[in-house]
């Protein structure tokens, strides 16, 4: 039942519990009390909305970094990946397989904030031997949910 | 100048438009109408399968396909009613691919019925099954089945429905509207009055996969003595979301498919052969994709049927097809009435159980081929309407 509560939390974080209650076939006071172990286990890490921030004046602009790092010999790459998720201006960390070590999401209010982050920051980091920006051009889906426009092409009617 | 009167064929000019027209023309005026009204799956058909149509026509499969279907798709078939309902049926001579359920339901009922031959019709049930019966010739005899019955047909309305004209009974379940399901015993009860008689069943198996709280369909075909007097008629649209690809098949007694047969060549010549490519695809492979969809169905009905209840329109568990069915006698308004107010002043659209029969009279019928934030919305605003009565 938790899987079940955290998929439909994880497509909805709103559905309030009376809803979520009739979906799975529980009680309220149950819903209410399997949302609370989830957060305190820290299976549910928070809840935010997904914002296009495209559609604002002064949206943001974010860049994957792709960071190549040499492993600390006891701590592996957890010191430095806590370190870079410590920033403000990093909006996501993930050890990847593959020809890079780090990817690192970075946002900034312009391209020249997020250079800066990169070059002064990111950069000079003892154990990072190199890195790789890719600035985000267009945003089209993020966190399951499609930025642009479904339509439901059905009839308002069909018996 | 012409007089179309002349030309035009009585019997279909006196086919009654559908009662929910004048809703179509309500909800044209309005733009932000939510909707309960489609009986209609809101998934887009699986990747698999729409890779499989689009890998046919670049094989450069675009021609007829034989009369009765694809023999590979016919086998699939076999197979899968097999392991569904427990019946065989030989893939070259009980099998008929059709364009969607629809054109099954016709031929069937054409290849039985001549001038006054009796139908029976068990209602409130999909529309399409008195004018076709109509346009053969025949009389449809309804059967209104009742709500403390959970709308399932008794084997005493069988009985006072039959007469020495009856050719066929026309078996809709899961029901659409209703959500009843017929089960085993249920069956056993209609085949106790059907094996000593020359009468067709026609049973409409559309929405056989989409059952639910561990009921599985259960087709009257399998129960003892009725494979040969019942032709299954079951498709692709509701099952595996392939409404537009309109694909269906009947299968049943080789000396019925052979004239349902003649008349599908006439009419339609075959299926559509890119759907019919896609569908053997559907069959082999998507058992997963089933399971993913009926679960989201679940939880959208569960949701669907408790708000009901709560905001005092009471429901029955729907056991089968994708529809709840609540009672609006607490209302105090005619089905038709409420839909309507509801549609003007709440711009939420439902069908009035009317349009599927008298019997549907105090029923509203509601789609849960919506996402959730769509049906608590929609349920949201009833809530409201409600509240102004």
């Amino acid at each position: 039942m938790k899987s079940e509560i955290l998929k439909l939390l994880a497509k909805n974080a709103r559905y309030s519990v009376s809803d979520l209650a009739k979906m799975t076939s529980l009680e309220q006071a149950q819903v209410e009390a399997l949302i609370k172990e989830l957060e305190e286990e820290g299976l549910i890490k928070g809840y935010k909305a997904v914002v296009d921030w495209d559609k604002l004046e002064d949206a943001y602009v974010s860049a994957i970094v792709e960071l190549k790092v040499v492993p600390k010999a006891d701590l592996g790459f957890e010191e430095v990946a806590e370190r870079i998720a410590s920033y403000k201006e990093v909006e996501s960390v993930y050890l990847m397989s593959g020809v890079y070590d780090l990817n690192v999401v970075v946002k900034g209010k312009t391209l020249q904030d997020v250079a800066n982050f990169v070059s002064k920051e990111l950069a000079p980091i003892d154990s990072v031997t190199s890195t790789a920006t890719h600035f985000v051009m267009r945003r089209y889906k993020e966190l399951d949910v499609a930025f642009f426009k479904k339509e439901d092409d059905r009839g308002q009617f069909l018996l | 100048m012409m007089d179309y009167s002349k030309v035009l064929n009585p019997a279909v000019c006196e086919i009654k438009p559908s009662g929910i027209r004048k809703f179509f023309d309500i909800a044209a005026t309005m733009n932000d109408v939510i909707s309960l009204g489609v009986g209609e799956p809101d998934f887009e058909t699986p990747w698999k399968i729409r890779k499989a149509g689009i890998s046919s026509l670049e094989r450069g499969k675009t021609k007829y396909t034989s009369n009765s279907g694809l023999i590979a798709l016919r086998k699939e078939i076999s197979n899968y009613l097999y392991r569904k309902c427990n019946v065989s049926y030989e893939p070259e001579s009980e099998i008929l691919i059709s364009v969607g359920g629809s054109e099954a339901i016709d031929a069937a009922i054409r290849a039985v019925v001549s001038a006054k031959d009796e139908v029976i019709i068990p209602e409130p049930s999909y529309v399409c099954y008195e004018p076709i019966t109509t346009l053969a010739g025949g009389v449809p005899v309804v059967i209104e089945t009742k709500a403390e019955d959970d709308f399932k047909l008794t084997k005493k309305q069988l009985l006072s429905a039959i007469t020495d004209k009856t050719k066929a009974l026309i078996l809709p379940y899961p029901c659409n509207p209703t959500g009843a399901i017929m089960e085993k015993e249920d069956l056993e009860e209609i085949a106790s009055v059907l094996r000593d008689k020359n009468i067709l069943v026609i049973s409409d198996e559309i929405y056989a996969e989409l059952t639910f709280g561990g009921k599985k369909h259960v087709s009257i075909a399998s129960i003892e003595g009725m494979k040969d007097k019942t032709v299954i008629v079951n498709g692709f649209s509701k099952t595996f979301s392939m409404t537009g690809w309109r694909l269906g098949y009947a299968a049943g007694p080789k000396e019925i498919i052979k004239q349902m047969t003649k008349i599908h060549q006439f009419a339609i010549m075959c299926a559509p052969t890119t759907s019919q490519y896609a569908a053997v695809e559907a069959l082999k492979n998507c058992e997963e994709d089933v399971l993913s969809m009926l679960k989201e169905y679940d939880r959208r009905r569960k949701l669907m049927v408790s708000t009901f209840n709560e905001i005092g329109l009471t429901c029955r568990e729907p056991k089968g097809a994708f529809y709840a069915f609540p009672s609006i006698s607490s209302s105090g308004l005619s089905s038709d009435e409420f839909c309507e107010r509801l549609l003007k002043e709440k711009h939420v659209a439902l069908v009035p159980g009317t349009a599927f029969g008298k019997g549907g009279e105090g029923f509203i019928r509601a789609s849960y081929c919506y996402s959730p934030e769509h049906i608590i919305e929609a349920l949201k605003r009833t809530k409201e309407f409600l509240d102004t009565l």
